[in-house]
């Protein structure tokens, strides 16, 4: 059982807890994420890492409730467990593996979407503590959905794109980046990127014709998130890879986006019957 | 003077019945029935049988305690040899070893040798019979084991009972390897005879963790250096799926038979008022393959209300599962398509699978192996309308350890490399099962475990 020793809530239906793992905390690296099981019977679902502490022993994950397990885990409180916490996994950002003197030199655009700030922050903080800044695009429908904000500017440059234009660039986070690079004419090595699907393929969609090479970090269904089930298959320049085992991040401008929504949707008939069955008190504390 | 009755018939679930539940197929004997059985054995001087058994268990003996009625005594006899036969007896290949090997086999039915195996080994469980009673002086030192399967369960008992301080660590949230995830609760039950198989391992003072994936959540480098560990067993088996590689592999629908195991048994999909874990299986599943594995998947598919096939490139003699299993199949209404081969999968507009696009094949001229080859017959192309594809082609082991401990050699297929007990070319750190030999026996893994904890044994000893 794993202790959640923090929790705040970020944003309508946004979540951040932190919790005690010590020996998680200890090996965790940007980029990679764990599986989180709220309670006997409940699903393996994979959660990137959004910070950790090694003093403290615990690492945060910030979860949205868009089924019935994430809204099982963000229904648990200060004090509560959840039953199985196990990671890290996958492999970590590339960049942390690279020698620093060649990495200073290196400039990065971090593009982050919704509730896929949050993995996008260990990243930006682990870049700026090695003497790497980073621009940062944090974009979200509207005002009140954005997180980490506070956080993010701690450690990185900070530019805000909204679709209705209540905060910062009135628009898609696409249409920031090219204010960035084409109009001010920013120049970047590698463009990382973590959001909705759709967004990053249309993030890839837009460095491609600036040959800006640009990660992303699929958030491909799971079962067990060690190799063992194939279920997070992905194909990235015509070979099938595991998003789990060879992944979560890969070249965006190789991934197959449509294939890999259609197999997101994988379960989504199921997900709604059970969503409509559960009866739901995950507010009523 | 052995008795010449026929072969004690096993009782059943009806196919029907049981075609459409998850409980267990077989019911095993009863005391009167197992007792009965045991007079047929003829007690060779010679026994083929202990010889084709993996770990030589001392069959004959076993089965005249059990003439004697003295049941204590013929699990003593087992436990010397194999500490898991409620699961052996349920889940061995006998006809291709101890029963296969047994004289009265020739010329009729050979003794029901894992069914006697089994009954005494639910007997043992039963009445705690293998540590009761057992001293054990602790002697201060600590192994840790990696993975909670067969040959994990195996070595750590093994050391226990000689004094040692183990401890297991598992990756996923459930204990038992491929006993939890892969094999499927109507061939072997999870709380009547897995947990308490582990139970047993517990009352010896093993202590398990869950959770901890050995080679990202803490290295085997760790454990020896940091967590202070005298030696390390490495028992992760074989996880990683294989896929055929052609066109439409990647549609909804189509998944590895681990995958699918994996949410019925693991996760609890079976039985939805008690699991979040969702499972598809549509109208009909096509099962690609022979082996145990296929047989496991095909008959779940069937069991969630499926029309299920198995479809095998070669003939039905080249089969690899256990004849028992494709007997079972076949009794409960399962489409057995041979010496037909999957080319294609086709999907819907919306990439969805909708059907199974097949060549029939022939047997060609034995190859090195001596197998004969299976050959496409040209133009014999036909499609097979289905909702679902399962691969179930085998799988090989999982990279993570080998890619994160300095010195542990790995083979072409990607399995450690370890000589007979286990010794791997990374001092302190043992090896076996699946891990060692690919994708193999429950038999096999628990025999190699139970020889790393010897050898563990000798090298902890010698430091």
């Amino acid at each position: 059982m794993f202790k959640i020793v923090a929790k705040r809530q970020l944003a309508e239906q946004i979540f951040e807890m932190k919790i005690a793992a010590e020996r998680v905390a200890r090996a965790a690296l940007p980029g990679q994420f764990v599986i989180v099981r709220a309670n006997e019977g409940g699903e393996r679902i994979p959660l990137t890492i959004a910070d950790y502490d090694v003093e403290a022993g615990t690492v945060t994950i910030v979860t949205q409730t868009i089924g019935m397990s994430t809204r099982k885990i963000c229904a648990l409180n200060v004090g509560d467990s959840l039953a199985d916490f196990a990671g890290p996994l996958g492999r970590p950002s590339e960049f942390v593996h690279m020698p620093l003197e060649e990495l200073k030199s290196r400039k990065y655009l971090f593009v982050a979407g919704g509730v896929g700030t949050a993995p996008v922050y260990p990243q930006v903080k682990w870049l700026h503590e090695h003497g790497v800044e980073c621009d940062v695009i944090i974009g979200a429908k509207t005002k009140d959905m954005l997180i980490y904000i506070d956080e993010m500017s701690k450690v990185g440059n900070v530019h805000i794109a909204t679709d209705d234009g209540t905060e910062g660039f009135k628009g898609m986070v696409t249409g920031l980046m090219k204010e960035l690079v084409e109009t001010e004419g920013r120049k970047y090595d590698e463009c990382v990127c973590i959001g909705p699907m759709i967004m990053m393929k249309f993030v890839c969609l837009t460095t491609k014709p600036w040959e800006l090479m640009t990660t992303v970090s699929l958030n491909a269904l799971m079962v067990d998130g060690t190799g063992m089930c194939g279920a997070c298959r992905v194909s990235v320049g015509g070979k099938t890879l595991f998003t789990c085992v060879d992944g979560p991040e890969f070249d965006g401008h190789q991934v197959d986006f449509d294939e890999a929504m259609r197999r997101q949707a994988m379960y989504k008939n199921q997900e709604r019957k059970a969503n409509e069955e559960h009866k739901c008190n995950c507010y009523g504390k | 003077m052995a008795n010449k009755i026929p072969r004690v018939v096993v009782r059943e679930q009806d196919p029907k019945l049981r075609a459409a539940n998850f409980e267990e197929v077989c019911y095993g004997y009863n005391e009167e029935e197992a007792l009965l059985e045991a007079t047929r054995c003829l007690n060779c001087k010679n026994p083929r049988c202990v010889a084709a058994c993996p770990v030589n268990i001392n069959i004959p003996e076993f089965i005249h305690h059990l003439t004697e009625g003295n049941i204590r005594a013929a699990a003593d006899t087992i436990h010397v040899d194999s500490s898991l036969p409620s699961i052996c007896g349920r889940v061995c290949p006998q006809e291709s070893q101890c029963e296969g090997s047994c004289v009265l086999g020739i010329k009729g039915e050979a003794v029901a040798i894992g069914k006697l195996e089994r009954f005494v080994g639910d007997w043992s469980l039963d009445h705690s019979a293998e540590v009761e009673g057992l001293k054990i002086e602790k002697n201060g030192k600590r192994v840790a084991v990696v993975g909670s399967g067969p040959a994990g369960l195996a070595c750590a008992s093994d050391l226990a009972k000689m004094g040692y301080e183990v401890d297991v660590f598992e990756a996923l949230h459930r204990l038992g390897g491929v006993l939890s995830y892969g094999i499927p609760e109507f061939r072997l039950p999870k709380d009547r005879v897995v947990a308490r198989e582990i139970n047993e391992v517990k009352k010896l003072g093993v202590k398990f963790e869950t959770d901890v994936i050995i080679g990202r959540t803490m290295t085997i480098d760790a454990l020896l250096d940091a967590e202070g560990y005298d030696a390390v067993f490495v028992g992760s088996g074989a996880g990683l799926p294989r896929f055929m590689g052609i066109p439409g592999e990647n549609l909804n629908g189509v998944l590895s038979a681990n995958e699918f195991l994996t949410r019925v048994n693991l996760m609890g999909a079976w039985d939805p008022e008690h699991s979040d874990t969702p499972v598809y299986v549509g109208r009909k599943v096509v099962v690609v393959g022979g082996g145990n594995v296929a047989m496991d998947a095909v008959r779940t598919a069937k069991r969630l209300g499926a029309e299920a096939v198995i479809v095998y490139r070669r003939g039905e003699a080249e089969l690899p599962a256990r004849k028992e299993e494709v007997h079972h199949a076949k009794e409960e209404g399962i489409e057995f398509r041979m010496l037909t081969n999957p080319t294609e999968i086709l999907g819907t507009e919306d990439g969805w699978v909708k059907g199974l696009n097949c060549v029939e094949m022939e047997l060609g001229e034995p190859d090195a192996s001596g197998r004969r080859s299976p050959q496409e017959k040209a133009g014999s192309d036909f499609v097979i309308d289905c909702d679902v594809v399962i691969m179930a082609l085998g799988t090989s082991p999982n990279p993570l350890i080998a890619s994160t401990t300095g010195g542990l050699n790995i083979n072409r297929r990607g399995c450690i490399e370890a000589d007979e007990v286990g010794t791997t070319s990374r001092e302190g750190v043992f090896a076996g099962g699946d891990a060692v030999t690919g994708a193999a026996t429950v038999i096999l893994a628990m025999g190699a475990g139970r020889k790393a904890a010897k050898a563990i044994d000798e090298y902890i000893k010698s430091k």
